[in-house]
């Protein structure tokens, strides 16, 4: 039986007066992987914060392995449920601040001990030797912070990741060793994924199920097969798969 | 007709404490009232090459070349103060990383009314109404909101797009555009793009178009030069990509997923040392 490990429930985040998210639902089960599609601006990451923690919702019900959660408190046991890798690599690791510290930190947080022992083991399973351990983040290429980024989410033994854009900042090439890596991953632990991307092409590739999002609400869900098949009934759908494939000059 | 910019030669090196990185190794191209796209990977110079025709190389850093020209102006013997004039007016650089290039303490609106006025004198009613305007010709929704935002309250894509407003509301004749889409969905990637084609088709603007997404570039640009270690290591009309030589440009063709086709793991590069030669 598959079981419900995330689930969102007419989630309302607020700016202001302007509505970032409009009554978003949407459901993971346990070793999913869950895309989120739409346009720039319709509240992806909104949404993935405010599971997160990072922003607070207004209304609405958010259930995390069991557990209700409202506004954006989270206690120590959420992080160790789920960690979140961000859209920007630049921004999201300080720069001035060694790999190394980087990794130790939310490991001291949870109070572990054998930290040592899980930062090389953390460095080797994101293709990373143990030679970049002292280096500092600003000394590091954008997939080798991609890189970085993912082995602080993983540490702490997360059972869901959420991924806002892993790739998008990287040549096809880096690309193709961050998709392949996170898919390792996912196998060797049994992750559940929830991932944003702009591209169709990755999200199709990584994941089972996916939800189109347009001014922010979900306009549609579905299976990547009925997206391969074109079997969906959204005409915004059809539009982000036309432009997939390209630009045209007519 | 003597080429819109002229590049012969072209290299940025910088002198670090561990030796001397070597961004750009003797880059040549020429480009006239037409699309360029550069790809290449991370770290292969791509934009140092487009710093070094703005004029926007950091100061430690060596810069030398052949020729490089822009309509007949030796870039690098003008002064200063002729550099700071063309750029913004004649020339202008979309950068990557658009948050970075944003004034955090400033909102959106007036940060584009200042590129304005940098350029032009403009009442104040007058730079409202065209900031405007631009926001909504770069397909941002709800220009009145975004107006008075700062850069942390608007999303990866909406910022990029402001970027590339603020460089197009003086009218460039050559523009640079760095990763200008990468942020930005599907959709509004096709609507900037298609500002950017109306541009050099009305205007005569060139275009250099850096990105790391062959698939975009080649349906959109008339020729792609592909870069690695700092090199131009293979040139092509977009129409011919399938006919790539060079290991790397078809590593790069092959390692993209698709819809429908099922690959796992993706293939991925071997780099080979001699590459970077
Ligand atoms: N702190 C904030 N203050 C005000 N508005 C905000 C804030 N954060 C987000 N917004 C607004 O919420 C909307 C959704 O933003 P969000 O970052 O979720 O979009 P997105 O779908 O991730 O877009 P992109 O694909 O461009 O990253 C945008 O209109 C943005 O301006
Ligand atoms: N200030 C600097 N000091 C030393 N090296 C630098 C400096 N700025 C850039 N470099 C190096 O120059 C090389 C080329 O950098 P550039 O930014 O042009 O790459 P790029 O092709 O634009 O990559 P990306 O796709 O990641 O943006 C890189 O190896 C980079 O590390
Ligand atoms: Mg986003
Ligand atoms: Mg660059």
């Amino acid at each position: 039986m598959t079981r419900e490990v995330l689930s969102v429930r007419d989630m309302v985040v607020t700016f202001d007066e302007f509505v970032a998210l409009d009554g978003v639902s949407l459901s993971v089960t346990e070793g999913q992987s869950f895309g989120i599609v739409g346009e720039s601006g319709s509240g992806k990451s909104t949404l993935l914060r405010a599971v997160a923690g990072l922003n607070s919702f207004e209304s609405g019900t958010l259930t995390v392995s069991g557990r209700r959660y409202s506004g954006h408190l989270r206690d120590k046991d959420f992080y160790r449920t789920v960690q979140m890798v961000f859209q920007d690599p630049y921004g999201s690791l300080h720069p001035r601040q060694t790999v190394d510290r980087l990794l130790l930190e939310p490991l001291a947080i949870h109070g572990f001990t054998d930290v040592d022992s899980r930062i090389a083991r953390a460095l080797d399973e994101v293709g990373l030797g143990t030679g970049f351990r002292f280096r500092y983040s600003h000394q590091l290429s954008g997939g080798q912070r991609q890189r970085v980024a993912i082995a602080r989410a993983l540490i702490l033994e997360p059972k869901i990741l959420l991924l806002d854009e892993p790739t998008s900042a990287l040549d096809a090439s880096i690309q193709a060793e961050i998709l392949n890596l996170l898919e390792q991953a996912r196998k060797d632990r049994g992750l559940t994924f929830v991932m944003v991307s702009h591209d169709l092409g990755v999200i199709s590739h990584m994941c089972e199920r996916l939800a189109v999002m347009r001014k922010g609400k979900v306009v549609e869900i579905v299976s990547v097969e009925a997206l391969e098949n074109r079997t969906f009934s959204e005409d915004y759908t059809r539009q982000l798969l036309v432009a997939s494939e390209g630009f045209r000059r007519d | 007709m003597s080429p819109l910019l002229t590049v012969d030669d072209l290299r940025v090196s910088f002198p670090t404490r561990t030796g001397t990185v070597e961004a750009v190794r003797g880059v040549s191209f020429t480009l006239g009232k037409e699309r360029l796209g550069i790809v290449g990977e991370s770290g292969s110079g791509k934009s140092q090459t487009g710093r070094a025709i703005m004029g926007l190389t950091p100061s430690q850093a060596r810069i030398s070349a052949k020729t490089l020209a822009f309509d007949g102006i030796d870039l690098l013997s003008a002064s200063a103060r002729q550099r700071r004039s063309l750029r913004g007016k004649r020339v202008a650089m979309i950068l990557q990383d658009p948050k970075y290039s944003l004034n955090p303490v400033m909102t959106i609106g007036r940060q584009i009314i200042e590129t304005l006025r940098t350029h032009e004198r403009v009442l104040a009613s007058e730079g409202r109404a065209r900031a405007l305007a631009m926001l909504e010709a770069v397909q941002i929704r709800d220009p009145e909101r975004v107006f008075d935002l700062y850069p942390h309250e608007v999303s990866g894509g909406m910022g990029q797009r402001v970027m590339i407003a603020m460089m197009l509301i003086c009218g460039p004749e050559l523009l640079i555009a760095d990763e200008p889409t990468s942020a930005l969905d599907v959709t509004v990637q096709l609507d900037v793009l298609a500002i950017l084609d109306k541009l050099v088709a009305e205007r005569g603007m060139g275009l250099i178009f850096i990105s790391h997404d062959l698939r975009l570039v080649s349906s959109f640009c008339d020729r792609v030069i592909v870069m690695y270690a700092g090199r131009v290591v293979e040139e092509l009309p977009s129409a011919n990509l399938a006919d790539a030589k060079h290991p790397y440009t078809q590593g790069l063709l092959n390692c993209l997923p698709t819809i429908g086709t099922h690959r796992h793991p993706l293939p991925v590069l071997e780099r080979k040392p001699e590459w970077a030669l």
